[in-house]
């Protein structure tokens, strides 16, 4: 059994923390701390395995790590688990999160904490190891992704749609507003207007233009309509 | 509606997402607290909104900030609504959150059984697998047994990526609900074999975690594990099947032995590490399964030692690490041949690496003989003195002590050495240890009477130089050998050749800067050493010796009688007025010598510290049972009625013992002792006072040699302990030569004679003697004591639980509750029974009933009678109606197990009874229900447990009000009085209580604190005890159960 896993930088700042047996916050990030200190400690070309008794409370406990760049990977495992095994699955886990990140680097552990717990999710479920393939780990977790990419860009339909009633009703019945998303990661859609006046037979599509939502949201979009109009 | 949405959409826009949080934490490094409660709030406010793509988002962002350590558990209702959401995006999310955060005591858990279910069903995969994942992390019993039967189905997907989900998380269901285990078995059996590797794989695991706590109970599938094993080629596959292996062969030697033969073949054909070394372990394993019952595996054993050697010189650290952790499980059954690789461990203890390191040492402490533990502690010595950094240092001094004090000393033939070894290592400085070393040294002082002369003779040297040990600082832990030197120092003092100078030595006025403890020891163990220099200078006659001695001890004890600690003080001015006493009789010229020497006779032997409590109960003895009868003596127990407390309140009274005359007594301590004397077993209570001037016959028959103490005890220039290195060595060859001349005669003689070899003592080994007989006295152990170590045992192993043998048939009534509509079809058919719920109610009923009738007219007994009749034909049909039943279930078990609800197969009760408070005398538990006939009433019922061998009585409940919730009192009491609980405890009995609360809002959890006080009645009298506990509403006890019907 894998009792939890951790990873954190060089300073010692969580990057994922995975606990596999209940405890609470305080006493895991105790445990942060003593395994932080214990693994600074070591230096590079020492051997991976660590005894760290007291600090699960069981004796056959070990921690396993592996050192990338400005990262450490530590699997707290039992005597259960073969350690070189798990030394290949840390390699397996952080080779899938470079394939997944392209060129992983902390700065996406960082920013993206949920989605290396989906990764993980994928290696690794309730302590025991799920799957060692790393195809199939890529596989499976490009495809929930992509599940959710499809959820995403509905709601996206949703704002276009909105967005372009939005619009017919500033203009009026003699323009006809067409709205696209141009990208809509997260909360910040731009959106982009296109007004045309079918009633003139010169007017072409406009494109209104790109406001950023997310700063001056409805208001900018108002006064580059304006400009247009 | 679209426009809605767009509200929504551009009201999420101003939300911060996880990415600006992220980012907004690193920007604000200086207030990062302030920060995070500010977002903490913004959350809260995210999370009152309807839309779910807010809430999902501020969950998203709580797990982050889980991570960073912050309890978020408050969010739980909210984390549960987004795992419900219907779009794969926001279920993740919430699932995620629960993972990290659920656990057994999370009170709204019990909501999302049936979101689960829903899931677990879905027909979108990814939906079920993250329905899964979670599950892994947060499942508690009551998931576990409602869900089992929805897991086992999944087990059957036609997905691989949801078989090896539901494979694994099985493990967790039975973990938390054993009794699924024997159902789930035979399709988890049925996995092994799974076309898809991932799920094989993910069924191999389960069954290695199962059969790695209870073995026994997987002997079974040890044939489709070879199979498996010599087809499958996936590493991870084979690596867990190997180790499964390992834990099974201790139990079955015959598989062992079919094992080798394959095992040896990956080992020389795998190029993989990992499989090579699992290999080898599970050779081991096997190999010491087989050490008692085949000798010729030593192929085997060279095989892996050599392998083991080759990763030990590997230059990767970590097959370093691992090929050291092997060996030394081959240490403990082939000693031998590790031994023969000693160069290449201690060449390991300069590794630069401490995991390595930690390592040999430990290899070393299994390596030693009697041969070469000087050898080993010499080289280790060297390593003290070279180490840098005190842990490991330290830990280096715990080990040379470990090694050379194992089992009881096994090895040190020469305790002169050991002794100076140990006087060495008090020249580390800044050791924490020093109370080890002290430790040690009392120890064989204490239980080696031969070496007591030497030891005595280098403590007082110790002592002398006491101001090396303790110059540094009050901290260095090392002064607390001076503990020990002194206690020996007087305590054996009669061995001391120059205690006049000891006794100066200690009463230095630098002694005053030592610890409290330590200098108490001193002020002690001076008086020891002052008596038997009285004793010496009055047997010699010398007078004014003996008094200029007692001046002395007057002069300079002042010194301690002011000292701040309190135990020195009161010891030092004890002992002056003492002192000063014996000052006036040695005026007066009265001998004082022997009375003063009195005080200290008597010697101390060491107990073994489990002593007690290995004394078994002899065989037909009950502790309990009394052993006069106690006379009936008052008439007022005739009087009371012959109740089951009867037995409890006679123990109270006292047992009065036969009174037995002296003749009696005397006569039966001579039978004692006469069968003390005959029994070998029985340790005599050592023909104790050994103080010189008592003339105890006894003494000559204990073996003591007399050491010869020509050696000198300093070397210049050398460590002492080098030169007994030495003189052992000399010591041996002469030995040896002895040895073989007599063995020469010997073998003339014993021609023939079939010569017995113990197994583990080479021979090489049984030859060295160690240099004097050393008397061990072994630690003082009650006749009959218990061997084993039973008390050891952990009571409440999680694991013990799925101790379950899997191959018997499986029982109807083991089979996992399905949660089932109600069936329709079963209430309408005639042989069906009405629910049992009903019934009941419909009882009182009638029973109000005819006590109604009773009171209003007495005329219509007829009516009644009919009545009467009615019921009884009522029941008659009952009767036949159970008795159909049984009948048809013997005929169509199918059938009826399909139907039967609720009597076939209760539900396991939901106890839910929590603990409330508990002490050494009583326990208590509690439950809250809501009151059905009254809405702002719930009862709390609490189950009183007592636990301890008095009686408890006048128990009184109270509880501190809050404006919310208010104990209901009887009328006329104030708010501070307590309930009375209305019975009394004897020892053992438990009985529940119930307490109504009145309550103004449901909406709010309270905590009410209260205590419960009660009387302990014993045999001693009784006291009045009291225990604090807080009583915890949750809102979800404000529930009120109802059945419900279709």
């Amino acid at each position: 059994m894998i009792n939890a896993i951790l990873v954190f930088n060089n300073h010692g700042k969580p990057r994922l923390v995975r606990f596999y047996r209940h405890l609470a916050e305080e006493a895991q990030q105790q445990i942060l701390r003593d395994t932080f200190h214990m693994v600074l400690r070591r230096d590079e070309h020492v051997c991976n395995f660590l005894e760290c008794g007291s600090l699960f409370g069981s004796p056959d406990c070990k921690l396993i790590y592996r050192h990338y760049a400005t990262l450490y990977f530590v699997f707290c495992v039992d005597s259960s688990e073969s350690e070189l095994g798990i030394l290949d699955l840390i390699q397996v886990f952080v080779e899938t999160l470079d394939k997944c990140f392209e060129n992983v680097c902390e700065l996406d552990l960082i920013f993206h904490m949920d989605k290396v717990h989906y990764i993980l999710q994928e290696v690794v479920i309730g302590g025991m190891v799920l799957e060692t393939n790393m195809n199939e780990i890529v596989a499976q977790a490009e495809a929930q992704s992509k599940l959710e990419k499809a959820e995403v860009s509905g709601s996206v339909w949703g704002l276009e749609r909105g967005a372009q009633v939005w619009a017919q009703g500033r203009l009026g019945s003699g323009y006809h507003a067409g709205a696209s998303v141009l990208w809509g990661g997260g909360r910040r859609e731009l959106v982009a207007l296109r007004v045309s006046q079918p009633a003139h037979p010169q007017g072409k599509a406009h494109r209104v233009g790109a406001p950023h939502w997310g700063v001056q949201g409805a208001a900018s979009m108002q006064v580059l309509l304006c400009c247009q109009g | 509606m679209a426009l809605k949405m767009v509200k929504g959409s551009i009201d999420r826009m101003f939300d911060k997402n996880l990415q600006d949080l992220v980012r907004g934490i690193r920007n604000h490094k200086e207030d990062e607290a302030k920060y995070i409660s500010q977002c903490i709030d913004e959350i809260k406010q995210e999370l009152k909104q309807d839309n779910i793509a807010v809430k999902a988002n501020a969950v998203c962002k709580l797990t982050y900030l889980q991570m960073l350590g912050y309890d978020i558990s408050w969010a739980a209702f909210n984390i549960i609504e987004v795992m419900s959401a219907s779009k794969f995006t926001f279920k993740r999310i919430g699932y995620l959150a629960a993972s990290q955060c659920f656990h057994e005591g999370t009170d709204v858990i019990m909501l999302t059984t049936n979101q689960i279910r829903k899931d677990l069903s879905s027909p979108n995969q990814y939906d079920t697998g993250v329905a899964l994942t979670g599950l892994s992390c947060f499942v508690t019993p009551d998931l576990a047994r409602d869900l089992a039967n929805d897991i086992m189905t999944l087990m059957s997907h036609t997905k691989p990526y949801i078989r090896k989900k539901a494979v694994l998380i099985m493990y967790k269901v039975f973990l938390k609900y054993p009794e699924s285990l024997r159902p789930a078995f035979p399709r988890l059996k049925e996995k092994l074999e799974d076309p898809d590797p991932g799920v094989q794989s993910a069924a191999v695991n389960v069954i290695c975690e199962l059969a790695r706590r209870n073995p026994k109970n997987y002997l079974s599938l040890a044939p489709l594990f070879f199979k498996l094993m010599t087809s499958s080629t996936n590493n991870w596959v084979l690596i867990k099947i190997i180790k499964l292996f390992g834990a099974l062969t201790p139990l079955e030697p015959r598989l062992g032995k079919k094992l080798i033969e394959p095992l040896t073949n990956l080992i020389h054909s795998t190029s993989a590490m990992s499989l090579l070394y699992e290999c080898v372990n599970t050779v081991i394993a096997v190999l010491i399964s087989l050490s008692s019952g085949m000798p010729n595996h030593s192929a085997s054993i060279q095989l892996c030692v050599q392998k083991l050697r080759i990763l030990i010189e590997d230059s990767d650290q970590n097959l370093k690490y691992l090929g050291l952790l092997a060996m030394s499980k081959i240490l403990k059954t082939h000693p031998k041949s590790v031994q023969s690789h000693k160069d290449l461990i201690l060449q390991c203890l300069d590794d630069k690496d401490e995991s390595i390191r930690l390592r040999a040492l430990d290899l070393l402490y299994g390596m030693v003989s009697k041969k070469n533990l000087m050898e080993i502690v010499k080289k280790l010595m060297i390593h003290v003195d070279k180490a840098e950094g005190t842990t490991y240092r330290d830990e280096l001094l715990t080990k040379i002590i470990d090694i050379c004090s194992q089992s009881n000393y096994q090895y040190i033939t020469n305790f002169e050495w050991y002794i100076s070894i140990l006087v060495e290592l008090t020249r580390l400085e800044g050791t924490r240890h020093g109370h080890l070393i002290a430790a040690q040294m009392l120890d064989v002082a204490i239980r080696v009477k031969a070496i007591r002369k030497f030891a005595v003779s280098q403590m007082a040297m110790l002592l002398d130089n006491a101001h090396l040990i303790a110059s540094n600082t009050q901290r260095n832990g090392i002064c607390e050998v001076l503990y020990a030197a002194a206690w020996i120092c007087g305590e054996f003092s009669e061995h001391l050749e120059e205690a006049n100078q000891t006794l100066e030595a200690m009463l230095r006025p630098k002694v005053t800067t030592l610890p409290g403890h330590i200098q108490a020891v001193y002020v002690q163990n001076m008086v020891k050493l002052y008596a038997s220099i009285l004793q010496q200078k009055e047997q010699a006659g010398e007078k004014e010796a003996a008094q200029e001695i007692t001046q002395l001890m007057i002069e300079r004890l002042p010194q301690f009688v002011q000292s701040a600690d309190l135990e020195v003080q009161e010891r030092a001015s004890c002992i002056l007025q003492l002192i000063k006493y014996i000052q006036k009789l040695q005026v007066k010229e009265v001998p004082v010598a022997e009375e003063v020497i009195a005080l200290f006779a008597g010697e101390l032997n060491p107990v073994a510290p489990k002593a007690q409590k290995k004394v078994p109960v002899p065989e037909g003895l009950d502790l309990d049972a009394w052993i006069n009868e106690p006379p009936s003596d008052s008439e007022s127990e005739d009087e009371k009625p012959k109740t089951i407390f009867h037995d409890e309140e006679q123990r109270h009274s006292k047992p009065r013992h036969p009174e037995m005359d002296e003749e009696e007594l005397a006569r039966r301590r001579e039978a004692r002792k006469q069968e003390q004397a005959n029994n070998p077993f029985y340790i005599k209570s050592s023909p104790s006072p050994q103080k010189r001037y008592q003339d105890t016959p006894g003494v000559e028959h204990i073996p003591v040699v007399q050491i010869d103490l020509s050696v000198p005890l300093k070397v210049p220039g050398m460590p002492m302990s080098d030169q007994y290195v030495k003189l052992e060595e000399e010591r041996r060859h002469k030995q040896k030569l002895e040895k073989d001349k007599k063995k020469k005669k010997q073998k003339k003689e014993k021609r023939g004679k079939h010569h017995r070899h113990n197994s583990l003592h080479t021979e090489s080994e049984e030859d060295i003697a160690p240099a004097h007989h050393v008397d061990i006295i072994t630690e003082e152990m009650p006749e009959n004591a218990l061997p084993s170590d039973e008390d050891d045992k952990d009571p409440n192993d999680p694991y013990k639980a799925l101790d379950i043998d899997l191959d018997k048939p499986l029982a109807d009534s083991e089979k996992l509750p399905v949660q089932r509509h109600r069936n329709a079809e079963a209430l309408k058919t005639p042989e069906s029974e009405v629910p049992p719920v009903e019934k009941k109610s419909k009882k009182p009923k009638k029973k109000e009933k005819k006590h109604k009738e009773k009171e209003k007219d007495k005329g219509k007994k007829k009516e009644k009678e009919k009545k009467h009749k009615k019921e009884k034909e009522e029941k008659s049909k009952d009767k036949k109606k159970s008795k159909k039943k049984h009948h048809h279930s013997e005929e169509e078990m199918a059938e009826s197990v399909q139907n039967g609800t609720l009597d076939d197969e209760p539900l396991p009760p939901m106890s839910s009874y929590r603990l409330l408070a508990e002490n050494p005398y009583i326990k208590t538990t509690y439950d809250i229900q809501g009151n059905l006939q009254n809405d702002s009433q719930v009862t709390v019922s609490v189950i009183f447990e007592n636990k301890s061998t008095s009686f408890l009585k006048s128990m009184e409940l109270n509880v501190l009000d809050s404006l919310n919730t208010k104990m209901l009192r009887p009328e006329g009491s104030s708010v501070h009085d307590g309930i009375p609980v209305p019975f009394q405890l004897p020892p053992g009995i438990s009985n529940e209580a119930q307490f109504v609360f009145t309550l103004q809002s449901i909406v709010m959890a309270q905590k009410l604190k209260g205590t419960l006080s009660f009387i302990v009645k014993n045999d001693e009298g009784s006291t009045h005890e009291k225990l604090d506990f807080k009583l915890h509403f949750s809102c979800a006890s404000y529930l009120i159960t109802t059945p419900c019907y279709r």
